[in-house]
C-alpha cells in the first residue's frame, strides 16, 4: 500500500505485490480484476467497499474475501445508497467521539456498467446530489457480464451480445455516462483502464486526496463477454487507447483534461478485429458501412477534442 | 410524562425522538409524510440532534438504512404503501444483514387501484421480508410499540429491523391525547444501542452480506434469522412486561378485550379493531358471550398465545383488512394453521374481508358476522369465506358506471 505522502511519478512507484488477494473465481484474464488490483493497492485496507450485483459480487464467497479491508455487498441498484448509510453513520460515530479517527474508512463503491449506467443511477445522481464523501469504481464490461452478457447501456455500438446476436450486432450506443456524471458537478470524474496502470493509479491517488464524490469508470476488457483469448487483455486495453475508443481523461474545477491523447491513433479495426464480440464485423466479410461509422464516431470525438484544446 | 394530543404520525415522530435515533434516511409519501417533516422539523431548531437525508427512493432509504445500523447508529425511518413495496428487495436484504432499526410503516391499501386511504395489503407484502412487526390500533400505542420496537430489534437474541404498524388517516392524521414520557425514562428503558460485531471500522474489518455458494450455507444464514425471528415472541412479552412496570401501560402481544369468558371471538388487527370493540360492547349488551382478539405481534406470530386465547371458543371470525387474490385473508390462513390438528381449536374459524382501501365496516356488518358464526356452529357448516360489500355500495359504484357512460356518449366517444 502506497502511503499518501507518495506520490506516484513513474511505474516504479507501484508496488510490486498487490493487496488484495490472490485465488479468486474472476475469470482468466479479467480486466476488472486487473484494475481493482491497482486500485486495491493504492486505497488500501482502511476501506469498506459496498458492492452491487455483478461479476465482483464472487469476490468474497462466504467465508472467504480477497480484501484486507471490509465488504458490504448490497444490491444491484443501490450500492452509492449503502454507501451514504455508512459514511453518514461513520460521521456520526465520528462527531460523536464514538469512534477515532484511527477507525474511519474510505468508503468505495464498486459496481458494473449495468448497475452504474442503468439501474443503480438514479441512486448515484442522488448521492453526488447529495456531495456524498466516496470513492464510486465503474468496472465497465460493456454488458451485464454476470448473466451471460446481454447488452446494457454501456455495450458499445455494433457489439454481438448474448442479446445482439443479429448481423449488426447491437444496434445502440454506448452512453456517455462520464458526461452524465460531470453534469453533477462531483469533485471527481476519471475514465482508466488497468492496461495503463500509471495513469489509473495517479488518478486513484489524486480522487483519495480529495473529497466529495469522485467518479471513476474503468473500460474492463472481458475475455468472456468480448470473446478472446485471455492473454490479450493487456494489449486491448491498450488498443482500446491508442486507437481512440476509450479516451483517458478526468474532470475537476469544473474542467475536463484528456490525461492522454493518442496524437498518432490507430485505426479501431485493430481494436475491434481482437474481439469476437466484433467478429461479424469481419467475416464473412467487412461491413465497410459499420467499421466506417465506428471509425467516424471515434474520428469525431477527437476532433472536438483537438479544437477545445486548441 | 406530559399528556398531549398527538396524530399517529406525531406520535411516531416523538418516539424517534424519545429513542435518540441517530440517523434517518427519509422520503416523502402519504400518509407518513408528517413523520419526517416532524423530525426534520426538530433536526432544524435543534430539539434534536440526529441526522436526516432525504434519499431519492424508499429502494436507497432502506439500503441506506440498513447499511447504517450494519456501521452502528440507531436508525428510524418510516414509509407507507407504495414507498414499502418499492423498498422490498431492501427489506429482505438489510434484515438478513441483521441490521436492527425501526421502520414506521403508515397503512395504506396498494396500486392499482392506486389511493390514499388505509388497508393492510402493504405491510402483509412484507410478512416474510424477516422485518419483525407491530401493529397499532391507537397514537399511544404507536409511541409505546416504538420505544419497545427498539429494544426488540436490538436485543442480542434478535438483531432484526422491526416495522411499527400504523394505519394510514384513521391513526396518522387522527389527534389522541398521547402520554409521551420524560425523555429520561424513555432513555433508560431504550437503552444505548450496542452494535457489538455489526460494524465497519479500520481496526476489526468486516466483510457483511457475502454470496454464499449452495443451499447449505445458505439455508444456514436463512434458518438463523427465522431462529432469530421466533426468539422474538418471548423477547417482546418481557419487553412489553418491563414496559409496563416503567410506564404502567401492558401492550401484549394479543390484545385479548372481554374475551375471558367468550364463547365467540372476532380477530382483527389495527385501529379498525376499534370498531369490532364497540360492536363487542353492543353485542354484550345483548347477552352475546363475545370478545375480540387483535394480534398486535405479527412477526413473530405469537403461537401461543393464539392457541390459547382461540381453544375452546365455539366460533371465531377473522376479519382481514387485507386480500391475497385467489385464496382470501392472511390472518384467516394464518390461525388457520396454528390452529390444525389441536383438539381444543374452535369448530369455526370463518373468513371475513373489509375495510379495504379504507372501506368502513359498520356495527351492523359486525352483528351480521356474528349472527353468521353462531349460525354456523348450530348447522356445523363454517360459511364459506365472505366478502364485505353492500347493495347500497354497489349501487353507488354502478351508478358512477352509469354517469360515465352518459358522459361518454354526449361527448361523442362512443356510441349510443
Ligand atoms: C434487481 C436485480 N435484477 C437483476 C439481477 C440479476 N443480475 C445479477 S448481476 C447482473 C448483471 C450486472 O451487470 P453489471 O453491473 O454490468 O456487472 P457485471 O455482471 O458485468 O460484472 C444482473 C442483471 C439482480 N441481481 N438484481
Ligand atoms: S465475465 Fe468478464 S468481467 Fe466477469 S469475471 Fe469474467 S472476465 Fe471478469
Ligand atoms: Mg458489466
Amino acid at each position: 500500500m502506497t502511503d499518501s505522502s507518495d506520490t506516484i511519478r513513474g511505474i516504479k512507484d507501484l508496488p510490486s505485490t498487490h493487496l488484495l488477494g490472490t485465488g479468486t473465481p474472476m475469470c482468466a484474464g479479467c480486466g476488472a480484476l486487473e484494475a481493482l488490483h491497482v486500485i486495491y493497492d493504492i486505497l488500501g485496507s482502511k476501506t469498506v467497499f459496498v458492492n452491487a450485483a455483478g461479476c465482483m459480487t464472487l469476490l468474497s464467497v462466504y467465508p472467504f474475501t480477497p480484501f484486507r479491508g471490509s465488504w458490504l455487498y448490497t444490491a444491484m441498484a443501490s450500492a452509492p445508497a449503502g454507501a451514504q448509510g455508512i459514511r453518514d453513520a461513520l460521521d456520526i460515530l465520528l462527531q460523536q467521539k464514538r469512534i477515532t479517527q484511527e477507525e474511519d474508512l474510505e468508503v468505495v463503491v464498486l459496481t458494473g456498467d449495468g448497475a452504474a449506467y442503468g439501474m443503480g443511477l438514479s441512486a448515484t445522481s442522488g448521492s453526488m446530489e447529495r456531495m456524498l464523501d466516496y470513492i464510486y469504481i465503474c468496472y465497465d464490461n460493456e454488458g451485464y457480464g454476470n448473466t451471460g452478457q446481454q447488452y446494457s447501456a454501456a455495450t458499445p455500438h455494433a457489439a454481438r451480445t448474448s442479446t445482439s446476436h443479429g448481423v449488426s450486432g447491437f444496434a445502440g450506443y454506448k452512453k456517455n455516462l462520464f458526461d452524465i456524471w460531470v453534469a453533477h458537478k462531483p469533485a471527481y470524474v476519471a475514465t482508466v483502464i488497468g492496461a495503463d496502470p500509471l495513469d489509473l493509479a495517479k488518478k486513484i491517488e489524486k480522487a483519495r486526496s480529495m473529497e466529495g464524490p469522485r467518479m471513476i469508470i474503468a473500460l474492463s476488457p472481458c475475455p468472456t463477454g468480448w470473446d478472446y483469448d485471455p492473454r490479450e487483455t493487456v494489449n486491448i486495453g491498450r488498443l482500446a487507447v491508442k486507437t481512440g475508443v476509450w479516451p483517458l481523461k478526468e474532470y475537476a474545477d469544473g474542467e475536463v483534461v484528456h490525461t492522454k491523447i493518442p496524437r498518432q491513433r490507430a485505426p479501431v479495426e485493430e481494436y475491434l478485429k481482437l474481439q469476437g464480440r466484433f467478429a461479424h464485423l469481419f467475416e464473412p466479410e467487412r461491413n465497410e458501412v459499420l467499421l466506417a461509422e465506428i471509425q467516424a464516431r471515434v474520428d469525431a470525438y477527437w476532433e472536438k477534442v483537438e479544437v477545445a484544446e486548441k | 410524562m406530559k399528556r398531549t394530543l398527538l396524530t399517529g404520525n406525531g406520535a411516531a415522530a416523538w418516539a424517534a425522538r424519545l429513542a435518540a435515533v441517530d440517523y434517518i434516511p427519509a422520503f416523502p409519501i402519504t400518509p407518513q409524510t408528517e413523520i419526517i417533516e416532524t423530525l426534520a422539523d426538530w433536526i432544524d431548531t435543534g430539539e434534536i440532534t440526529g441526522r436526516l437525508v432525504t434519499m431519492e427512493s424508499e429502494h436507497s432509504m432502506v439500503t441506506a438504512a440498513g447499511s447504517a445500523a450494519a456501521t452502528g447508529v440507531r436508525v428510524f425511518s418510516a414509509t407507507s404503501s407504495q414507498g414499502l413495496l418499492y423498498a422490498m428487495e431492501m427489506l429482505y436484504t438489510v434484515s438478513g444483514w441483521r441490521a436492527p432499526f425501526v421502520l414506521a410503516n403508515v397503512s395504506r391499501g396498494l396500486s392499482a387501484p392506486i389511493t390514499l386511504e388505509p388497508d393492510h395489503n402493504d405491510i402483509l407484502a412484507a410478512r416474510d421480508s424477516g422485518f419483525l412487526q407491530i401493529h397499532c390500533a391507537s397514537c399511544q400505542e404507536v409511541l409505546d410499540s416504538t420505544l419497545m420496537a427498539y429494544r426488540l430489534a436490538e436485543d442480542e437474541r434478535i438483531r432484526l429491523p422491526v416495522i411499527v404498524n400504523l394505519d394510514g388517516f384513521y391513526l396518522s392524521f387522527t389527534r389522541e391525547p398521547v402520554e409521551i414520557p420524560d425523555a429520561d425514562a424513555a432513555r433508560q428503558f431504550v437503552g444505548s444501542f450496542d452494535a457489538e460485531n455489526i460494524r465497519f471500522r479500520a481496526s476489526a474489518p468486516e466483510s457483511q452480506a457475502v454470496a454464499v455458494l449452495g443451499g447449505g450455507p445458505y439455508s444456514y444464514f436463512r434458518y438463523e434469522t427465522h431462529l432469530a425471528a421466533i426468539n422474538g415472541a418471548a423477547v417482546y412479552d418481557e419487553i412489553a412486561e418491563e414496559f409496563s412496570r416503567r410506564f404502567g401501560r401492558k401492550h401484549d402481544a394479543v390484545e385479548a378485550y372481554r374475551a375471558d369468558d367468550a364463547d365467540y371471538l372476532f380477530v382483527m388487527m389495527g385501529s379498525f379493531a376499534s370498531k369490532a370493540r364497540e360492536a363487542v360492547d353492543r353485542l354484550r349488551e345483548d347477552g352475546w358471550a363475545i370478545g375480540l382478539l387483535r394480534p398486535r405481534l405479527l412477526r413473530p406470530l405469537p403461537v401461543v398465545h393464539l392457541q390459547k386465547l382461540l381453544a375452546k371458543r365455539k366460533a371465531v371470525a377473522v376479519i382481514d383488512q387485507n386480500i391475497s387474490m385467489g385464496m382470501g385473508g392472511i390472518l384467516h390462513s394464518e390461525l388457520a394453521s396454528v390452529l390444525y390438528g389441536r383438539n381444543d381449536a374452535p369448530t369455526v374459524l370463518a373468513s371475513f374481508i373489509g375495510g379495504l382501501g379504507g372501506r368502513d365496516i359498520s356495527t351492523e356488518e359486525f352483528f351480521e358476522m356474528a349472527q353468521s358464526i353462531r349460525q354456523a356452529v348450530e348447522t356445523g357448516q363454517t360459511p364459506a369465506p365472505r366478502l364485505l360489500y353492500t347493495q347500497t355500495e354497489l349501487r353507488e359504484v354502478r351508478k358512477l358506471q352509469a354517469i360515465a357512460q352518459v358522459e361518454r356518449q354526449q361527448l361523442g366517444a362512443i356510441d349510443d
